[in-house]
Formats: structure tokens, sequence, C-alpha cells
């Protein structure tokens, strides 16, 4: 019952633009969230989080206005205002006085309070203040488990992230991911800061390529366990276990249709990789690519109509789309003589994807729209990217010090964190959808 | 804070996989099996990953251990080039050896797995590693050996070295392993 992840938090360092100032947060032993914001020109909003009204039996190790102080802190976008020398702070929002606020430059301000009911549930009232307006932007109670302590956090967190950016947040989401402890791979699923880590699955042989179902409850990925990859979709909650596809040869790279009913998967019988659908109970074998070529790393569109796929068919690995039902294949990427592992934004804008820049492995980003590409990382070994549900961040691994170890970026390339793990590598991250939430 | 849910569905798992029996391998070896236990089949009650796996030894008439573990037949490793699927000259012979034992034993069965260092993503390693399986395959077929008698599988980069600093060290991870049923 060992949980691999236990030592693994994010790590905090703030680096701003200039690189004069470094500015490390003290959080809680292991929880450390290392941001880095870089590319000059970022406007923070100010704003005041303030402790909540809550008894000492009902607070986390983090208190909730804590986590979510750390939320907005790590988006890059935020300025937590520091209310150490505040004389008093006010607990509700009749005992605010606001010229206190503005003289600070408080653009927003949040309080409440944590009602614990007879049979352990909690009542979060928040309530969010327009400091320059002097009125209520948000006024919300959020009745969870205590377990789910953090998880309200998060929620107030995307909340107050909206009202401010006027894009939803994406706080209160679950990564997946797989670490290996010695010869011992685990693929876990915790909360995106890396907190409430849960093992899916674990064996002495390897496991990669885990993907979400689009409703969040399933979990599709490789395993060695037979001495051959094998394809299994398992359930979370009931911890159902099925192996979909055990064909003859290779069974790989899972991708889910965005209406969860059947996958893509690659398939090689007695010969090269290629790519095929496969109904999540394993049934419908259809076959989507034909060529002498490899085929591999499918990832449906958004609107499920094309599967894009890594093919070398020209040569050189390029990422081409195929009508989800078959046909024929046409090329996305141009510029870069490699270019592997596309995946969507949830909103069909972008694509990510790895880039082999002379002989670096890097995360790339096309504008699917206006087709321009951004290169986001600058690693050696990075791969297996994946974007937040709210299409703002992008997730993948690399390599810090012969370490697996798990990043982020931001579309515009402007902030950027690191997830490790203590005495192990952490590899193949999925940012699961909106709807992979506690339950 | 452990979510209570989260909770039960990983020990309900850690649970089912408790529930596995492990074989008792020296009963298996004692017994006169004449017939290949496919590896990959396992036992019934093992469908849960973390459940060690136990290697199954079989005997098998057909596929004298002493016979393969001699000699030519005892080399198992081809290794490629960068970025390359091509046999190289110098292993053509070991090729030709195995084709000849596997033409001459036609209940014998391999598992030609592809390997590859670790540069690139999982997955395309894993397509990668398969086209050196397949074209150890392709050579072994060109020989006479039958389809019905050769699997190809891939570990892709899974089993390579991490962190090579030259390509004497990356050199070792591009190969194909030669694995016979119940070896």
């Amino acid at each position: 019952m060992k949980n691999g992840l236990a030592n693994t938090r994010w790590t905090l360092l703030n680096t701003f633009c200039n690189g004069v100032l470094a500015l490390v947060f003290a959080i809680p032993a292991h929880a450390a969230l290392e941001v880095e914001i870089s590319g000059g020109g970022a406007v923070q909003i100010p704003v005041a989080i303030l402790p909540m009204t809550e008894a000492a039996n009902v607070q986390g190790k983090n208190r909730l206005h804590e986590i979510i102080s750390n939320d907005l802190r790590s988006s890059g976008l935020f300025r937590i205002i520091n209310t150490g020398g505040m004389p008093a702070l006010p607990t509700t929002a009749s005992q605010i006085k606001y010229t206190d606020w503005t003289a600070l430059k408080a653009q927003g301000l949040s309080l409440g309070e944590v009602q614990q009911a007879p049979n352990g549930t909690l009542k979060v009232s928040v309530q969010v203040m327009d400091v320059l307006r002097q009125t209520p932007l948000l006024q919300q109670t959020y009745t969870v488990s205590a377990s789910q302590y953090r998880h309200a956090a998060h929620l107030i967190a995307d909340q107050i992230y909206e009202k401010f950016t006027g894009q939803p947040g994406a706080f209160a989401t679950r990564i997946a991911y797989v670490t290996k402890v010695g010869k011992r791979f685990t693929l876990q699923i915790a909360d995106y800061d890396g907190f409430n880590a849960q093992t899916l699955v674990s064996s002495n042989e390897p496991i990669i390529s885990p993907a979400w179902s689009p409703d969040g409850n399933r979990m599709a990925y490789v395993s060695f366990e037979k001495k051959k990859p094998i394809v299994f979709v398992q359930s979370l909650y009931t911890g159902e276990r099925k192996a979909v596809a055990n064909f003859k040869g290779n069974n790989s790279a899972p991708a889910w249709a965005p209406d969860g009913s059947k996958l893509a998967v690659v398939l090689t019988y007695g010969a090269n990789s290629q790519i095929y659908t496969i109904s999540a109970d394993g049934s419908n074998l259809q076959q989507v690519t034909k060529s002498s070529s490899i085929d591999t790393e499918p990832a449906f569109s958004p609107d499920g109509q094309f599967i894009y796929f890594s093919s070398d068919r020209g040569g050189r690995p390029q990422i081409y789309k195929v009508p989800a039902t078959g046909g024929s294949a046409s090329r996305v990427t141009f510029e870069g003589a490699y270019n592997v592992s596309p995946r969507f934004s949830p909103d069909g804008k972008y694509l990510t994807y790895i880039r082999n820049d002379s002989g670096a492995f890097k995360v790339a980003v096309q504008d699917l729209g206006s087709g321009e590409v951004k290169l986001l990382s600058n690693g050696s070994q990075d791969e297996s990217p994946s974007f937040a549900p709210n299409a703002r961040t992008i997730m993948y691994a690399t390599r810090v010090g012969g370490r697996g170890t798990l990043a982020t970026v931001t579309v515009d390339g402007l902030v950027r964190q690191r997830l490790s793990e203590a005495g192990g590598d952490i590899r193949e991250p999925a940012w699961g959808p909106a709807s992979a939430v506690p339950k | 804070m452990k979510n209570n849910l989260w909770t039960i569905a990983a020990l309900a798992l850690v649970l089912s996989a408790c529930k596995s029996t492990p074989m008792n391998p020296a009963k298996v070896e004692d017994s006169s099996v004449t017939r290949p236990v496919a590896t990959n089949q396992g036992n019934a009650n093992d469908n849960a990953a973390n459940t060690d796996k136990i290697d199954i030894k079989t005997v098998d008439v057909d596929t004298s251990k002493d016979q393969l573990d001699a000699g030519e037949l005892a080399k198992r490793q081809i290794f490629f080039d960068y970025d390359s699927d091509a046999i190289r000259e110098e292993y053509k012979g070991l090729v030709a050896n195995h084709a000849k034992y596997l033409t001459s034993h036609p209940q014998a069965k391999v598992v030609l797995q592809g390997n590859t260092d670790e540069r690139g993503t999982h997955e395309y390693n894993l397509a990668l590693g398969q086209r050196r399986s397949v074209a150890v395959k392709n050579a072994l077929n060109v020989l006479g050996v039958s389809d019905s008698q050769i699997e190809t599988v891939s570990y892709g980069e899974e089993r390579a070295k991490q962190n090579c600093a030259d390509d004497d060290c990356f050199q070792h991870d591009r190969r194909v392993d030669v694995v016979y049923a119940g070896q």
C-alpha cells in the first residue's frame, strides 16, 4: 500500500523576467510549487485572500486561504497581497474598511467561513468583493465532505480566477502520471498540484500512455505485465479492469473518442504500427490507417471527425490527420524535421506536439487557425504534452538532473512550473478533463 | 486529506490483487509438462498488474533447454545502428542459426522483442522497436520460418538505460532480443 507520490509536490520559486528577484514561498514539508514567471510585461492582479473563519478541528494542514493563494499565485496572473502588517483582518463583508485595501492597491478581496455539520460535511461560504466598486463579485456556498477540503479551495480559486480574468480556471482538476521508483512502475492520479495522489495500478513491468476517458471515470493505459504491450481500461471508482486490446504483437497508444464510446489504439500484428479504433468494451475493431510506414500516437480532434497521428510515411516523422473512419491522410506539420505526439486543446484551437529541434526534444504549440508554431520548452528530452481543461496550460514530462520531472507551461510561454518525485522518476503525464474531479 | 472514495477504490484494487493466488513454481517444474504454456496467458486470477510475476519454466520436448542455451543458439541479441532497422552483416549468422532451429523444431515459438534507446517519445520508440523486430521476423521468414512460430513485439525505450552520455551506451539499447516461449 505504498503511496509512491507521498513526497511529490510542486516546488515553488518565482523568477521575474529580469532575473533579479527570486521569491521562494514557504510551503509545508514536501509541498513546494515551482513557478518561474518569464517573458516580461505580465500584469498581475493584486488580490487579498483573507483567512476564513474556521474552527481548528476542520482546518487542513494548509488552510483554505493558503491553498487558494497558492493556486492564484501559481497561475502567474495574480499577486497575493501580504496582510501580515494589518492590525485586524475583517472576517465578514460588513467589517471591510475599503480605504485600507485601496491603499494596498487590492482589486479583489475574499473572506468567508467554514462550518461543520453534525454528519461531518463542511459548508464553505465564500465572499469575493470588488474592492474598487465596493460590491460583491461572488457569494457562494460549497458543501463538501471533510476529505474534499483542498478541492473546495481549488473550486473557490477557479471562481476567483474566472471573475478576474474572464477565463475558466483549472485548479480543481486532476492529473495522471507514471512514477518509477526502483524497478516499480506506478500509475497514479492526483490533484493538479500533486496532492491527494492515489495509485491506480502498479507493476514491475512498464506502464505507459495513460489516457483519461472524457467523463473522467476511466483510464486507458498500456501495461507490459504480460511481457508485451497490452491496452487496458480501468474504472477509477470500481477498480474494474479489462484488456480491451490484446492482439498478437503490440497494443498501445490508447486515445479516447470525444464521446467516450471508443478508443483509437495502435496494433502491429506481425508488421508495423497501424491505427485502429475499438469500442471501449473491446468489440468492433476497425482499421483506420493502412500503410507500410509507422503510424502511431493517435489523437481524436475534439469534434471526433479526425484522428491526428505521427507517421514517418514521408521519411521523417511528421503529424498527419485522417478521417476517424479511415481514408486518405493529409500532412499537418511542415516546420521542423521531426514532429510527434499530437494532442489537442479541449477547445480545438491549438495542437501541441513534440519537435526534435537539432537533437533536443521540445514542446511545440501550433495555432490551428493561423498555423503559427511556437516552441514552448527548452529541455532536451521533453515529451507527453497534454492540455489543461481550460486550454491555457500544457503539462509535459522533462528531465532535470537526470530525473524524470513534470513541468507545465502556459500557451503564451510566460508561466512555468515543475513537479518532481522524491527518489524516483515521474513521467507520462495526462491532464484530466474538467469532469475528472474527486467524487 | 484523502478522498474516501479514492481510498476505497485504491484499496479495492489492492485487495483484488491480493486475491490472486501465487503459483508454486516448483510444482510446475516438477510436472512433466510437454506442451508450452504461452507466457502471455498467465493464471486466470493473475489479472492485476500489481501481482509480482512468477516466471513459469516450461519443459517442451521439442525445445530442449540444453540445446538452446548452448553454442550459437545462446546468442540472442541483435544490435542496430541509430535510426536503422537494417540487420548488420555480423548478425546474419545468428539469425540463420535461429532460423535453422525453428524450421527443424516446428513446435518451437519465439518472441522477438524490439528495443530502442531512450531518445524520443515512449510511443514513437515503441513503434521504432517494432520495426526492428519485424526486420528480424522478415529475415527469419526468408529462411523458411513460419509466421505462426513468431510473435513480434516491442518494448520501445522501456528497458533502455537512462542518461546515456555517448553512443557506446545508446548502442546497447538498440537491439532485438530473441526469446523462446517457455524460457
